[in-house]
């Protein structure tokens, strides 16, 4: 899987109310919260951001909430995949179980900028700097998110294993 | 090994569990409330399960934007109350029944020590305060436990917080837990487990212990835990709907980092805007004017917190240049304050005194800033746009301090007004 794209740049501790406000929860359709998203980090960002886009950011992205609003206003928005330093905890369950991709390197995370077009090698785990000409390389996707994501997400790899017991 | 790992083990029919496993355990109770749960029920349906794993280990509470804010709200509510009628949950808590999420399930005995709870919700890491393992998760993790009772989890390297000697007038385990979070920020214990131990952890009540535990997610923790002693069964005795077990960590149990506190040191703490890290000691905060005043969420609603709040304010009235909103966290304890009179102080006071709800925590309802303004809140998060616009601005602090700053209209001690 090549993901290539535009790069939007944030910087540490993004949390879900960033990424999508409170006061758009009492909806949990994709396209009600893409409307919404990222606007109170960047009040034009919803209008900004186009498919295929990526983000790149710092540490911690994703902390607080437990929403899965967050990595569904992302995804719904046409944002492809989020590399930062590191992720929150509930943050990155919730985007392999809903199928968004996201990387972990420390040096994608301070070497590109916004702007920046890249192009991320998920089965290599290289991370290609068009603008830059550099590259970089993401953590390893653990075993179990590895099956996750082949399987289709958590809910197809719970069915599976229904049938199968 | 560690509390966390034992309970772990205990829950994945393992002997023995290490940090950094990843495995398959058998969760005893899952919550998902009314912005949660409704993902949760269309991904639970795309599974095509007949029914939930357990009906009576599947609680739905609707506390978020309940009583019903608004249309949008209504229906998502709706939905809960719908499956929960569909699939016979037996803890589904109406309007009128509820209470927020993390101080009803305590206190109507639902998790006990040695539970393994999940919980589309942050903050439910608050039971590792009865000595249960219990974290938050997402709705589609929900879904997948709701159809197998189980969920994966990586075992969490625990980080152990130690509290020595005694705490200062009015500090309580919402000043050492921002204390806390001040010193390691909020990625400093990401992915871990956290546990309290120490003389001040022994000698702080159940109420006190709920706080700490709560707030270890602003510190990017797993879970927060505290191994259970004499105070924890004397508030689970009674209470206890299922049977429950006390596990302890063992004397050459791993931790990846000891931290140290002296509770002589540690002053009434308040988090500045924009991170719950970004802690100062409350007195040295007195310039700062307040528009609102927030007493109650999962963090600081439980009757002790009121209390408290109650004992500053007697008498007194809010400032006229402030607005203070008292929120009991549930049915029980609004009753409670009923009967200690403690609703009437606040009323006396010109406060608000609402029905349980999470409300202006999350900048829901009942209480929103507008651009510009300024709140202190007993409650756990004062991210960009947390209880309103923007622009507006959270502080957060213990119920005493809160309570003293509706006094004077600008952040105050206690020492200030008494």
């Amino acid at each position: 899987m090549k993901l290539k794209g535009k790069v939007w740049k944030f910087g540490d501790n993004i949390d879900t109310d960033a990424i999508i406000p409170a006061r758009y929860l009492n909806t949990s359709d994709p396209v009600e919260l893409a409307k919404h998203v990222m606007e109170d980090a960047d009040k034009d960002f919803p209008s900004k951001v186009k498919a295929g886009d990526l983000i790149v950011a710092d540490s911690n992205f994703g902390c607080g909430s437990s929403r899965e609003h967050a990595p569904i206003a992302l995804k719904a928005a046409g944002i492809q995949a989020v590399v930062a330093k590191s992720f929150a905890r509930i943050f990155y369950r919730n985007a392999f179980n809903i199928g968004l991709p996201i990387f972990e390197s420390d040096d994608a995370s301070v070497k590109i900028s916004q702007g920046d077009e890249i192009e991320i090698d998920a089965d290599g785990g290289v991370i290609r700097n068009i603008t830059k000409g550099e590259s970089y390389t993401a953590k390893p996707i653990p075993p179990f998110m590895q099956e996750l994501i082949s399987t289709g997400g958590l809910i197809e790899w719970t069915r599976k294993r229904i049938k199968a017991s | 090994m560690t509390i966390t790992e034992k309970i772990l083990a205990a829950h994945s029919g393992r002997e023995k569990v290490s940090a950094g496993e990843l495995i398959n355990a058998k969760v005893d109770l899952i919550l998902a409330n009314d912005i949660t749960a409704p993902i949760s029920i269309t991904e639970f349906k795309k599974i095509g399960a007949a029914k939930v794993f357990d009906k009576d280990r599947v609680a739905f509470i609707p506390d978020h934007f309940a009583p019903q804010k608004d249309i949008k709200a209504a229906e998502q509510c709706k939905m809960l109350r719908d499956f929960s009628r569909e699939y016979d949950l037996s803890l589904y808590f109406e309007v009128g029944r509820i209470g927020v999420e993390h101080a009803l399930l305590p206190e109507q005995g639902l998790v006990v020590p040695g539970d393994l709870v999940i919980g589309a919700d942050s903050h439910t890491c608050t039971y590792g305060a009865l000595g249960a393992f219990s974290t938050g998760v997402g709705s589609t993790d929900v879904a997948s436990a709701m159809a197998t009772g189980e969920c994966w989890f990586k075992v969490p390297e625990s980080m152990k917080f130690i509290y020595r000697g005694k705490l200062n007038k009015w500090v309580s385990g919402k000043d050492l837990i921002l204390h806390t979070i001040g010193d390691i920020g909020v990625d400093g214990a990401l992915y871990r487990a956290m546990e309290f131990e120490g003389e001040a952890i022994r000698s702080m009540s159940m109420s006190g212990r709920l706080t700490m535990c709560n707030m270890a997610i602003e510190a990017g923790g797993k879970n927060g835990i505290i191994v259970p002693d004499d105070i924890t069964e004397g508030y689970v005795k009674g209470r206890a709907k299922r049977p429950y077990k006390f596990y302890s960590s063992d004397k050459d149990a791993r931790y990846v980092e000891v931290k140290e506190y002296d509770c002589s040191k540690i002053p009434l703490t308040v988090s500045c805007p924009h991170l719950p890290s970004n802690t100062k000691p409350a007195a040295e905060l007195s310039s700062v004017s307040i528009d609102q005043v927030v007493v109650g969420s999962c963090t600081n609603g439980r009757i002790e917190d009121i209390r408290e709040a109650a004992e500053i304010i007697k008498g007194k009235k809010v400032s006229p240049n402030t607005r203070m909103i008292v929120i009991p966290a549930t049915q029980q304890i609004y009753l409670q304050c009923v009967k200690e009179g403690l609703a009437e102080i606040f009323v006396n006071a010109e406060a608000v005194f609402s029905t349980p709800t999470c409300g202006p925590c999350l900048g829901g309802h009942m209480g929103i800033l507008a651009k510009g303004e300024k709140a202190i809140a007993t409650t756990n998060r004062n991210f960009v746009g947390r209880m309103g616009d923007p622009g507006s601005e959270v502080y957060l602090s213990n119920p005493a301090v809160a309570a003293a700053s509706a006094i004077k209209g600008r952040i105050a001690i206690p020492e200030e007004v008494i």
